[in-house]
Formats: C-alpha cells, structure tokens, sequence
C-alpha cells in the first residue's frame, strides 16, 4: 500500500459513475489529466464537480469505473493513502486547532522532518503568516479559506485538488492567490485539479478545460478551443456568450457551408463546424456567432449577400472600453454584440441596425442541440415558466 | 436624514435617564426567579447546613436535641474517625472507578449513535433514556437478580470458566460499581453524542485526505472536539455517584458502605444531625474542589 503514496504519473478516470439512489451524479467519465497540467472542472452547480473530486480523493467510493494515478490503481484505496490532497469547498478547518496546527496536520501524520519552516511559508504564501496562533473560529471566512488553501498545499501532494478554492476573496486577493497558485504549480509540477465557476479564472489558468453538465463532460479543451469551437450548445452558452439560430444547409463544398433561413444565408468555415453535425443538403444546422465578432451598424456594411441580421437596438450599454448591444432580431432572438470603443457613436435604443459578422467568425453544431442549454438567463426563465 | 438623525437625538437625550435606567435593570429582572430559587433552595439550606454542623447535643436532652454552639471541633473529630474518612475514599473511589465503565460503555454507544446508526438514530436514543421510565429503586433491585449467584452474568462466567461454584459477584464492591454505572449512563451516554452528533462528519474526511488513518483520526479530531461532552459527561455521573447511597445499600454489603450511606444513618438512625451535616458539607467541599481541579485540567473554555 506504500507504493500509493508514491504513485506518481497521470490522473486517469475510467469509466467512472456515481449513483446515488437512482440519480446519476456523475456518469461514465473517462478523463485523463497529464502529470504537471492544470486542468480545470467547470459547470452549473450540481453537475457533479465535488462528487468527481471526491471521487478522487477517495471520499467517496464509486459505484463502477477506476481511478488511477499513472498505473497505479488507486480506486479501493483509503483516501489517507493517496498522494491527494483537497482544498474543501466549506473549508472544514480543524476548529480546536490553532491556524499553525492545521496546516502543520498533513506533515505531522506523515511525519516531516522542519515542519516549522513548511509551515510558516505556506502562510506567508497566503498572507496569514500573522495570525498562526488564531483558532478557525476567529477568522474570516476568506482567510478560512486561504487556511484551507495552506492546509492542502503545504503538503506538495502529487494531485492537488481544488474545489473552488477562491470563490470568497476579493477580486484583487482573487488574482494574487491565482498567480500564486499557478507559480506553485509550475514550480513544483503538481497536478492541478481545480473546480471554479469563474470562467475568467479558469480560462487565465488552466491548460485544459473540462466542461461539465448533468454528471458528463460535454467538453473537453484547452480554453482557446473551447472558446472558439464548442462542440454543444451548452459549451457555446456557458463558456462566455453565443447567439445561436438554427438554419437550413443548403449547400456544402470542400471548405464552406452555405445555410439559410427566411431572413437571409450565411456563409460558414468547415474548419469550424463541429464534429458529429449532419452535413447533407437540407438538414438543420446552429449557426453560432460570438458577442464580439459582431459589428452592428446603421447601414449595412458588408453589402454581400451573406450574413447579416437586420434588427432593432433594444438596449445598449456603455462600458467605456466596449459598448453592450441587445438586439432585437428580424426572427425575433435576442442577440448580444460587443462593439470595441473605436471612436464612434454609442447607437441609442430602438434604433434599426444591421449586424453582420465574417464568414470565419461564425461556428456551427448540430441542428438538434437546445438553443437554450446552458444558458443560464434563458434557462432560468425556462423553469420558472414551466 | 438630518431630521431622522435629530430625532434620534432627542430620543437619547431626553428620554435617556429612563431607558438607560430601564436597560440596566433588565438583566437583573430576568435574574430575579433564579436567583429567589437558588436563594430558597440552595443558599438558605446550605446555611443551615453549616449552622448544623456546629451544633453540640443539649445537656441532659433527647437523643436528637442541639444547641448552636459554634463548635468547629465537630470537624476535627469526625474527620478524624477512620470509619468516616473510609467511606469518603471509598465513595470516591467507586465513582471514579463507575466513572470510568460508563465511559468505556457511553462513548462506544455515543458514537455509534451518532455516526453509524442510521435511520435506527432515533430508536437508539429512545433505548438509552428507556430505563428511567422504571423506577431508580426497581432498576438497582433487578441488578441483584442479575449478577446473584443464580443469575444470568455468573451463569455464562461459569460456562466459559471465569468463575467458579463458590464465585460469588454480589454483593461486593464490584456489584455497587456496576450499579452506579449502570444507573448513570445515560448522564455520560447523552451529553457525548450531542458533542459527537453536533460535530461535522466532513472533519472526519479532512483528516483522511491529510495522511490521518481511522485511528490517529479519532485521536486527533474526533476525540478533542467531543470533549466538551465527554467532560459533562463524567461530571454528570461522577458527582451523583460520588454522593449516592442506593446503590451501596441494595447492591453493597457492610464493607462497601460509602459516605452517603454513613450520612444516611447518621442522620435517619442516629439523629445525629451534626455529624451527618459536617459529612455533607466535606461531601459537597470535597467535590466541589475535585471537579475544578478535573475542569481546570481538561481546559474545556478552551474548547472551540
Ligand atoms: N450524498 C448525496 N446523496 C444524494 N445526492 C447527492 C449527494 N451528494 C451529491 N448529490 C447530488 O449529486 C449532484 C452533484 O453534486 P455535486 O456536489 O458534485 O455538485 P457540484 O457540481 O459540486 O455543485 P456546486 O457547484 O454547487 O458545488 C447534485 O445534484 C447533488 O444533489
Ligand atoms: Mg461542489
């Protein structure tokens, strides 16, 4: 069993399910995370990111599958055998031990040698150096969490896992903690396993991304990937913004689609059509177009024949560096448009626009995904509604 | 703003010798029927008490007719009688030692209670309180019957060879020992589980993902955070143990007699009330600065 604490290599997930009475809270995951790599888990709550980490962690058994660190089979190991270590969503600090106490735990049960010095870095580390002879119980919950934080690190454990681990610092403690981590992870060669519902967050840090719905893994990227050809619907709205429509192939050559609808015909890159989508003449297509890809102006630009809406500014808000557009469309979609501030004129609401985007902006998924999923302002309507 | 602020003012200044005065007297209104209680039925008795234990018999009176006398000397010469100082050490001793068996069986119970019962939660606390619905006296009884020399405890020591024929376990210290433990399990069983029910499990998960097996787990995190309750725990039984008679008398013999059953006498039999009331008040003295040294000890302020 020594040998597990030692394992050292990839964190491969195979086949792994967890079933809690007839609800799937995470279903079949096959996922390898190479050695060294930050990878993060994003996705709507309850889609089972801690149920994965737990998993890994070994708190929780599953119910099929395996977990592996490099060939080693770690799944029916107890978690204080894995070279593990997790930063709890709630914390859970030792309460009738002081800070030092706390994050000296891990190195005491396995018996360190110069337990002061590890220590008193890892609270430098996270600022707290100060406070080591407080108690959980006389802190704030973001130094709780930054505690949590030193607890786990301070251990340098081959796979570190992370369960939102900054979600209750300020902004600017936020981006020092990030750097922080990411330098610790480079310098080190951890296994960054990190769960946040910051996209910013995830996007900035992590080679790969995983994203996550209803206990799968609807995609997995690093995050220009993800960012610029999602494969679903729900990647396309929950990783930033997309406006999607559907629309009808209407012809398909080696390197571009052509597509339509009763308001006009767009032109797509294949390159950016996603794997999987049903090509043939006449079948659905969504077509999908980020908020910044698009320029809106009062008369049309592009004057082609391709890819443009005609609609109504319903709302439009000044950023400074950009300007927000809601528009309402011909169809009757509500689409967003991020226009850079260069120079122009802010178009006030319920003036007519055009809005049109290049060919190589655009992206396209299967006619049969949702408009809708992941959506989270769409989708709130939806189930209040029903 | 300006008026809600001069308002507010006005409110405090002129209105302030009442409300001030109204505020300060709170506390001690609320105090009042606590303290009339503790004041009837605690202090007054107490003095009594003490007025009791200096009194010297009447010249040429009846048994149990005392004079006030304020004769500290009462305390010398029964503190020096090695039949009272006997049943001191022995009433402390067997608390101590019944104690130590309520704990060894309570916080077993109370942790399986807490964390491995399940949906049977609840049946088992009913089970723990279940006896107190019979009375005390019934309970201590129905321990005779159980470790008697035909009963069901000697019966099994006998089949797997820990007792002989002539074994016998009552009454003997061993029995009133039993008996204590028994009768106050419950005051060391329920005030651990609430210690243990109220602690969060995913403590439990934390010390496992940081290198702690089940056992340096329990040492480590369970243990010191159910000590709050272990302490009232064993206060709860010690002190009623150290103090109690019943048990003594049902399942004891003439060498188990503890200071409560010397009280007993002295005071029913004997009425001998100044002996009986400077042994009460050595009773009450000796736990009172036994449980503080024991309290300050384990540091529970210093608990969470
Ligand atoms: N012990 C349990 N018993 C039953 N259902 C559970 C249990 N633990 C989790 N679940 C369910 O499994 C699903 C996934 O939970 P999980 O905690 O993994 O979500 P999450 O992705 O971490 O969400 P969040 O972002 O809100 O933390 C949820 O629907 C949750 O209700
Ligand atoms: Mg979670």
């Amino acid at each position: 069993m020594s040998d597990v604490l030692t394992a050292t290599g990839n964190v491969k997930l195979k086949g792994l399910r967890k079933v809690y009475g007839d609800f799937a809270a995470v279903q079949n995951l096959d996922l390898e995370i190479p050695q060294g790599s930050f990878f993060a888990l994003l996705g709507p709550s309850g889609c089972g990111k801690t149920t994965t980490l737990r998993m890994i962690a070994g708190l929780d058994e599953p119910t099929s599958g395996q977990v592996m660190i490099g060939e080693t089979d770690i799944t029916h190991t107890k978690s204080f055998q894995r070279p593990v270590n997790t930063v709890f969503q709630n914390y859970a600090l030792f309460p009738h031990m002081d800070i030092f106490e706390n994050v000296a735990f891990g190195l005491r049960r396995r018996g360190q040698k110069d337990i002061d010095k590890s220590v008193t870095d890892a609270l430098e580390l996270v600022q707290l150096g100060h406070l080591a002879k407080r108690k959980p119980g006389q802190m704030s919950g973001g130094q709780q969490q930054r505690i949590a934080l030193a607890r786990a690190i301070v251990n340098r454990p081959q796979v570190l896992l992370l369960d939102e681990p900054l979600g209750a610092l300020d902004l600017k403690l936020r981006r020092q903690m990030q750097l922080e981590l990411k330098r610790i992870q480079l310098e080190v060669g951890l296994t960054f396993v990190h769960v946040t519902h910051d996209q910013e967050e995830a996007m900035t840090m992590a080679d790969t991304i995983a994203v996550m719905n209803n206990g799968v893994i609807e995609q997995l990227g690093a995050p220009t990937d993800l960012y610029e050809n999602p494969q679903t619907a729900f990647v396309a709205n929950f990783l930033g913004q997309s406006n999607l429509f559907r629309a009808t192939i209407d012809s398909v050559d080696a390197d571009n689609i052509v597509a339509s609808d009763k308001d006009g015909r767009y032109l797509l890159s294949r390159k950016r059509i996603a794997a999987g989508t049903d090509l043939t003449v006449g079948s659905k297509l969504l077509v999908g177009i980020r908020p910044e890809k698009i320029s809106v102006s009062t008369h049309d630009q592009l004057s082609g024949e391709f890819n443009h809406q005609t609609g109504t500014v319903r709302d439009a808000s000044f950023f400074g560096v950009s300007t927000q557009y809601v528009i309402d469309t011909a169809s009757g979609d509500h689409w967003m448009a991020f226009e850079q501030n260069s120079g122009g004129t802010v178009i006030s609401a319920g003036t007519k626009v055009f809005a049109t985007w290049k060919p190589e902006h655009a992206f396209g998924l299967p006619g049969s995904e949702d408009v809708l999923a992941g959506d989270a302002v769409a989708s709130e309507f939806e189930t209040t509604g029903s | 703003m300006a008026f809600a602020h001069a308002l507010g003012d006005s409110s405090t200044s002129s209105g302030a010798p009442t409300t001030k005065a109204k505020r300060k007297l709170t506390p001690y209104l609320l105090l009042l029927p606590g303290g009339l209680w503790l004041g009837i039925f605690f202090v007054i008795p107490i003095f009594i008490l003490f007025m009791t234990a200096l009194q010297t018999p009447l010249p040429d009176g009846l048994p149990g007719q005392y004079i006030q006398t304020f004769t500290f000397s009462n305390f010398t010469e029964v503190l020096s009688r090695p039949q009272f100082l006997d049943a001191l050490r022995r009433s402390f001793t067997y608390a101590s030692l019944a104690t130590l068996l309520a704990l060894a069986i309570g916080y077993p119970l109370a942790y399986a209670i807490a964390f491995k019962a399940g949906k049977y939660k609840n049946i088992m606390l009913i089970m723990v309180i279940a006896p107190f619905f019979v009375s005390f006296i019934l309970r201590t009884i129905a321990w005779r019957q159980i470790l008697g020399d035909e009963g069901p405890v000697l019966d099994v020591m006998r089949f797997i060879g820990l007792a002989s024929e002539t074994t016998s376990v009552y009454p003997s210290s061993f029995s009133v020992v039993a008996g204590l433990a028994y009768n106050f399990l419950p005051f060391m069983t329920l005030p651990i589980y609430s210690s243990l029910e109220r602690m969060d499990v995913r403590l439990i998960e934390a010390s496992g993902d940081l290198y702690a097996h089940g056992l340096t787990t329990f040492r480590k995190v369970t243990l010191p955070i159910s000590l709050p309750g272990v302490v009232a725990g064993t206060l709860l039984t010690w002190i009623p143990s150290a103090g109690d008679y019943i048990n003594a008398s049902l399942l004891g013999n003439q060498r188990t007699t503890m200071i409560g059953n010397v009280i007993d006498s002295r005071f029913l039999g004997n009425v001998d009330y100044p002996t009986a009331a400077v042994l009460s008040f050595t009773l009450m003295l000796s736990i009172l600065i036994l449980v503080s040294l024991y309290v300050r000890r384990t540091g529970t302020d210093e608990l969470v």
